[in-house]
């Protein structure tokens, strides 16, 4: 049982050109994934040691609530936008082709390893391995996008370093890299200097990789040259996945006195200036894909708000956001994605009357936004509630004006372009489209895309059981 | 007493790298030295770690030569080594990508000064 769990993760590697295996993969992923949590939510964490060395000395893989639940998020956003991916493989050269499905595998299945090892280093290993993997798919947009990516590969290798030498800090204190091992080592290691630096060491380093403000400033450049599908993974998953590994780190491994203290107090303010810069950021741009970028800088200013405050009800708005943003950014992305065949630009202007060109993928575009900004029925409603009513009990009044303040300029800038889709008077469809009545993107853009949309008001309909059964058991004891 | 004790010269030497190379990665305009000084950084966290795992008089970990010698002989922790080994293969694997970018760019623009690149971008 163990080992189906761990195949997949293993097979997804070298799985290679088949187009279906692409797709199946992470399908199979899921599955296990799904059996891997309801097995750790009923009987608690569950371990499997790699190659048979018990941990300390060995690599060790743990499914707990938390892990397991970010497991499955990762494997059913990597299900659709495989499936999504198909019609613009199609477009270019097969041996392209295959590359993409390889380092989408390879993406998939590092990003996998970060929310299932137990062991710090082995967390390093994977972070280089699903950010190769992430340099290659970027690059493959050409020219702009490979300098892009050149820079986002300079500055996620220095926060890569910077995490490596922190956990040689907290090596060489405890003489583990084992998390569970660590957690109970450092207390007795004590606050000196060598765990402040570490501490700071890796907080900054996994900063860089989430993009939290104001060390975001690779993000936007990549994410806007990056092909569709690419961008529709990378943004929704990768950040998330890094946030989770801070969560992981600062919760679970370290104890919470002294240096980790200070951290997450210093981390509430540049959370707090990051959700309102990004908000503010992305209002002036005009490229759509742009300004999806600078929003993402802003919503991980929620969700390392909500880490910081530190709060149960805090955290379970952190977690709920994680997995709201995924999905609505995912399917925000999408949209766009499968939208420029036609309208062959992505600025605000280009989406004038949009709507009447393909309205199902439009209406899934906002409801994403609207879950964004916070309105009632979808997933970003609920996940705000949640760190409002944590800030509020950690009597943080300025963050929960900073949480107000943004939801409203979020507004500004999401219905700027719902208006354009709605109620601008567009270029009207051409006459052969009108006659021959064919759908308005194809099938296998529009399936993923509505899922996610659909996803995102499901989260909201259902969050209350979804935080009673598995947010909860997520949360560290506090 | 001077300010560092000569045995822990190699945490000085590991900082310099660093240092530099962090330094190098900012101030240099050519995208080449950029990548050159990564892997100066980087060599300074595998210097940091490597000295960690040494001890005063430590010989070697290997069993046959301790099973000749005797049971109590201090040695060197192999654990931090053997996670370097795996960070050089980390590093070697960026360097790699990071050098298939540069020749994509070079091909692209004909140059890798960061100056001339983003003129280039900006047309």
């Amino acid at each position: 049982m163990i080992a189906a769990f761990v195949v997949p993760l293993v097979g997804q590697v070298s799985a290679r050109l088949a187009r279906g295996v692409t797709v199946v993969t992470p399908a199979v992923a899921l599955v296990c994934a799904v059996g891997a949590l309801r097995v750790a939510l009923d009987s608690g964490p569950w371990h499997y040691h790699l190659g048979g060395w018990a941990p300390p000395w060995g690599i060790e893989y743990v499914v707990d609530p938390l892990g397991g639940g970010m497991a499955v998020l990762v494997a059913l956003l990597a299900t659709l936008v495989a499936i999504y991916a198909g019609p613009y493989l199609r477009a270019v050269s097969p041996r392209r082709a295959a590359v993409f499905n390889s380092l989408f595998l390879l993406l998939t299945s590092g990003l996998l390893g970060i929310t299932l090892t137990g062991d710090l280093f082995n967390l390093y290993v994977f972070l280089e391995i699903s950010s190769l993997a992430a340099y290659g798919l970027l690059a493959s947009g050409g020219g702009r996008a490979v300098v892009a990516t050149f820079r986002y590969l300079l500055i996620g290798t220095i926060a890569a370093t910077f995490y490596l030498l922190g956990i040689g800090y907290l090596y060489a204190l405890t003489g583990t890299v084992n998390m569970a091992d660590l957690a109970m080592r450092l207390p007795a290691a004590g606050s000196g200097s060598a765990m402040t630096v570490g501490v700071v060491l890796i907080v900054v380093g996994l900063a860089i990789k989430m993009a939290v403000f104001p060390l975001h400033g690779w993000m936007p450049d990549a994410y806007t040259y990056a092909p569709p599908p690419v961008i529709m993974f990378i943004a929704a998953v990768m950040s998330k996945v890094s946030a989770y590994a801070l969560l992981r780190v600062l919760f679970f491994v370290l104890p919470p006195t002294g240096a980790v203290e200070t951290a997450l107090s210093v981390l509430s303010w540049v959370a707090a200036g990051g959700v309102l810069a990004g908000s503010v950021l992305a209002l002036a741009q005009t490229d759509v894909r742009r300004m999806l970028a600078y929003s993402s800088v802003g919503q991980m200013g929620y969700v390392v708000l909500g880490l910081s405050l530190g709060n149960a009800a805090a955290l379970t708005g952190a977690l709920l956001h994680i997995t709201g943003h995924a999905v609505a950014k995912a399917c925000l992305f999408g949209a766009v994605g499968s939208l420029p065949r036609e309208t062959a630009q992505a600025d605000v202007a280009g989406f004038a009357g949009a709507s009447r060109r393909a309205p199902l993928t439009m209406a899934a575009f906002t409801l994403a936004a609207l879950s964004l900004v916070g309105i009632p029925p979808t997933a970003g409603f609920f996940s705000k509630w949640y760190l409002l009513q944590g800030a509020l009990e950690a009597d943080a009044w300025p963050f929960a004006a900073v949480l107000l303040v943004s939801s409203l300029l979020s507004a500004v800038y999401f219905f700027r372009i719902i208006e354009r889709i709605y109620f601008a008077a567009g270029p009207a469809p051409a006459e052969s489209d009108r006659s021959r009545r064919r759908p308005e993107v194809s099938l296998r853009l529009l399936g993923p895309v509505l899922t996610l949309g659909a996803v995102v008001l499901l989260i909201g309909l259902f969050n209350g059981r979804l935080v009673t059964a598995v947010i909860r058991h997520a949360l560290p004891e506090l | 007493m001077s300010l560092i004790a000569w045995g822990q010269l190699q945490y000085v030497l590991a900082a310099t790298l660093l240092l530099v190379g962090l330094y190098g990665m900012l101030v240099r305009a050519n995208f080449v030295r950029k990548l050159m000084a990564m892997n100066v950084m980087q060599v300074g966290v595998i210097v940091f770690f490597v000295s960690l795992a040494m001890r005063a008089g430590g010989t070697p970990p290997i069993e046959i030569e301790h099973q000749a010698a005797g049971t109590d002989v201090a040695y060197a922790n192999p654990l931090p080594h053997a996670l370097m080994l795996t960070a050089i293969v980390v590093s070697v694997s960026t360097t790699g990508v990071a050098l298939a970018l540069l020749i994509r760019i070079h091909r692209r623009f004909d140059t890798l000064d960061e100056a001339e690149l983003l003129d280039r971008l900006a047309e």
